[in-house]
């Protein structure tokens, strides 16, 4: 260009109006950064702290949760409730500066091991005793206690009684009765099972290796789950999956009762949560199984999922935060009952309070409580969610995709003892 | 440049004669321009700075380290990283479920958004209607079309719309996005991706047909040619050229960066789970793995690269319009 034609008036409009662009961009960008999911820092000197929940599905659980953290006088609670990909958006905020003090998740050795997560051995140890045994294995790492178990939630699978009286057959006992069963139950547009939007091989990934009799990891850390009674019951969920009865694509997935209830399904893969909004809909219509064991060392199972409090190490003020667990998870038991109880059903990790939960304690619900004692599987804390994706994808590619569930398994195992050795 | 500015002009008939007064003027003309240049382009370099360049360099180091839930790792891995997710695993099979998602939708993209803009192009009556009505979806944002394609057209459900049309002619419910054998998910997620992306090509094209001079139509018929194929596979086609390589290179990136309607639609499955998905779950999802996250990345920058320069190759893209 010639010095003639600096002054252009056009060069300067366009100028402006990048540079304009741009500070509108920073704006905005600091406007998303502002979003710290806190309650604007402390105020009159007590301690924020920030804690996170997943999005329950049962109404009223929101409001409690706030209504628990109004109630404690110590610090500003503010309480983040997170729909959709929980563990995701928790991951990000644990990395970054703008996660949560407290939180919800499930035990994962990596979190400790990391130090992302703070010990709770202090704050429990008075009611240690009062936590079953393995609730609390599931939560240690090394000997320490990272997380205060919340909620005990097995899951089983959900039969309308109707449907299988008037289809001739009886609850599924084996895991061949439950194809037969599934194949005789699907007609006149109701399917016959539903095992959520991946036909199962998310959720019963683990579930389905405990009823082949495998382990997922031995007790000291190495992989259990190739064995052969692991193929053959991806083989059998294989046939499953193939009979075509299954319901693929309902609007909600496994963990929400909806397909259920709607009868879009004679039966479901569900949560002991569920059990009050099926009562509610379908009175007693409906009874409740384990997963039926397959092959010849075979089990049934239930799966015992639940929610864990935690301490981020992070945390602006960490013995702040611990306080507050302590105080409501540890010593509020009122609360604790009204969270279990009160809204889905949830067995209460502690023996006190479970002995004193009555709606636990007649029907359909203690039922599902005996199987969580007799045939409940928990969380290895050494299986990771990177293992727990590898196994997922290891059912998806045999069961889903009909890929050799012998180099499936053998795939899997590669990959997951890449990442044991990560952890080791 | 030989052409001079009215302001130019201005100035310089304005200014006093002489050299000296001349290099002045140069001198204080380029020092306040240079000035202009950095008030104005700082703070977006700064941006370009802050938020790509150091981001890409971070993304570096990390693919380097055992970055496992931190982002300020210790353990240094070399190149272990790269082997791990280059070696036949979910980041391969990913890339495979991305070049086949390509293949299928830019030249269906390509297709269809031609033909719509030729449509458009034609039509006498109520034109402004109609170019708006086709480029009305893409103001529609992915996560909102996932849906609508998820929970009512595509439910797997005996009720969902595509379902109950089927139902008057007696076929059975289909799990659109729940079954690979036949893959019915490819329907759904070209659909989705064809419905919100179309208008938006096709105004593309719509702009250059515009830009092609009568004069050559005109010139093509009395030299012979038919009015239909003949011309459009000589002159129309041609001519469109430039404006192809570009929407090719847009649909490819666009392409490659498929994330949205992969995340809402389907779950976290092994069979369509393209880069981009598989990378999120890897580091910023549950894995919170950000050495491998990190190394994908890099793996999948340098694969978009390496496309867009050989277009640029085979077909001149950026080249000045001949």
């Amino acid at each position: 260009m010639s010095p003639e034609q600096k002054p252009s008036r056009s060069f300067g409009r366009r100028s402006f109006l990048r540079a304009s662009g741009t500070v509108a961009a920073a704006g905005f960008l600091a406007a998303c950064g502002g979003n710290t999911g806190r309650g604007g820092g402390s105020t009159g000197g007590k301690a924020a702290i920030s804690q996170w929940y997943h999005q329950y599905g049962e109404a009223g659980t929101q409001q409690a949760a706030l209504r628990y953290a109004k109630a404690y006088s110590k610090a500003d609670v503010s309480v983040q409730w997170i729909p959709g990909d929980y563990a995701s958006k928790l991951s990000s905020g644990l990395v970054s500066s703008n996660g949560p003090d407290v939180f919800e998740f499930h035990p994962d050795v990596q979190m400790a091991k990391s130090g992302q997560i703070v010990p709770l051995d202090d704050i429990i140890a008075d009611v240690k005793s009062d936590f079953t045994e393995k609730d609390l294995a599931a939560n240690s790492v090394d000997g320490k206690v990272y997380g205060i178990r919340m909620i005990d939630d097995p899951q089983f699978l959900y039969y309308r009684k109707s449907l299988l009286e008037k289809a001739g057959v009886q609850p599924p006992t084996t895991f061949d009765e439950l194809i037969d069963v599934s194949r005789k139950l699907d007609k006149g547009g109701v399917k016959g099972l539903y095992l959520g939007l991946k036909g199962g091989s998310d959720i019963l990934a683990s579930p389905l290796i405990w009823a082949t009799g495998s382990e997922l990891l031995t007790a000291d850390h190495k992989v259990a789950f190739d064995t052969p009674a692991t193929v053959e019951g991806l083989k059998k969920m294989r046939k499953l999956y193939t009979s075509k009865t299954l319901l693929l694509g309902a609007p909600t997935d496994w963990w929400d009762p909806s397909a259920f209830i709607q009868g879009l399904t004679a039966m479901q893969w569900c949560g002991l949560w569920a059990m009050p909004g099926i009562q509610k809909a379908l009175g007693d219509d409906f009874g409740i199984v384990p997963l039926p064991g397959i092959g010849s060392a075979g089990r049934p199972v239930v799966y015992n999922g639940g929610w864990s409090t935690y301490v981020s190490a992070k945390a602006k003020d960490v013995d702040a935060a611990k306080a507050f667990v302590k105080w409501l998870w540890i010593e509020q038991t009122k609360l604790q009952e009204d969270w279990c109880t009160s809204y889905g059903f949830h067995i209460p990790p502690r023996k006190s309070l479970a002995a004193k939960a009555t709606k636990l304690q007649s029907g359909t619900a203690a039922e599902a409580v005996k199987l969580f004692e007799t045939k409940g599987h928990y969380d290895d804390p050494y299986w990771t969610q990177a293992m727990v994706t590898i196994s997922q994808d290891m059912v998806n590619n045999a069961v889903v995709s009909g890929k050799n569930p012998e180099s499936e398994v053998a795939k899997a195992r590669t990959r997951v003892e890449a990442e044991l050795k990560k952890i080791a | 440049m030989t052409t001079i500015t009215t302001g130019g002009a201005r100035q310089g008939a304005t200014a006093p004669p002489g050299p000296a007064a001349k290099a002045r003027r140069d001198r204080h003309g380029t020092r306040g321009s240079t000035r202009t240049f950095w008030l104005f382009a700082g703070p977006f370099l700064a941006g370009l700075l802050l938020f790509v360049y150091v981001p890409v360099g971070w993304s570096f180091y990390l693919s380097l380290f055992q970055a496992q839930n931190t982002v300020t790792p210790t353990k240094f891995v070399g190149l272990d990283n790269y082997a791990d997710i280059l070696t036949e695993g979910p980041f391969t099979d990913s890339l495979w479920t991305f070049t086949l998602f390509a293949l299928i939708v830019v030249p269906l993209t390509y297709v269809l958004a031609l033909a719509l803009a030729l449509l458009v192009h034609r039509i006498r009556v109520a034109r402004a209607f109609f170019r708006s009505v086709f480029f009305i979806p893409t103001a529609c944002s992915y996560v909102v079309a996932s849906m609508v394609w998820k929970l009512s057209i595509f439910n797997g459900v005996r009720f969902g719309l595509a379902n109950t049309v089927l139902g008057w002619f007696g076929i059975e419910p289909i799990a659109w996005i729940g079954t690979v054998s036949p893959p019915w998910y490819w329907l759904v997620l070209v659909t989705v991706r064809l419905w919100l992306q179309l208008g938006f090509y096709m105004i593309l094209f719509l702009a250059a047909l515009q830009q092609i001079p009568k004069e050559l139509y005109e010139a093509a018929w009395t030299d012979g040619a038919r009015p239909g194929w003949q011309t459009f596979r000589h002159i129309t086609l041609p001519q469109l050229r430039t404006t192809s390589v570009a929407v090719v290179l847009l649909m490819l990136i666009a392409a490659y960066q498929a994330f949205d309607e992969f995340y809402n639609l389907l779950p976290n499955t092994p069979y369509a789970r393209p880069p981009l998905v598989y990378l999120y779950y890897t580091a910023l999802g549950q894995g919170q793995d950000f050495g491998h996250g990190s190394a994908g990345a890099l793996v999948l920058s340098a694969l978009i690269t390496m496309v867009t320069l050989l277009q640029g190759r085979i077909f001149g893209f950026g080249k000045a319009d001949r």
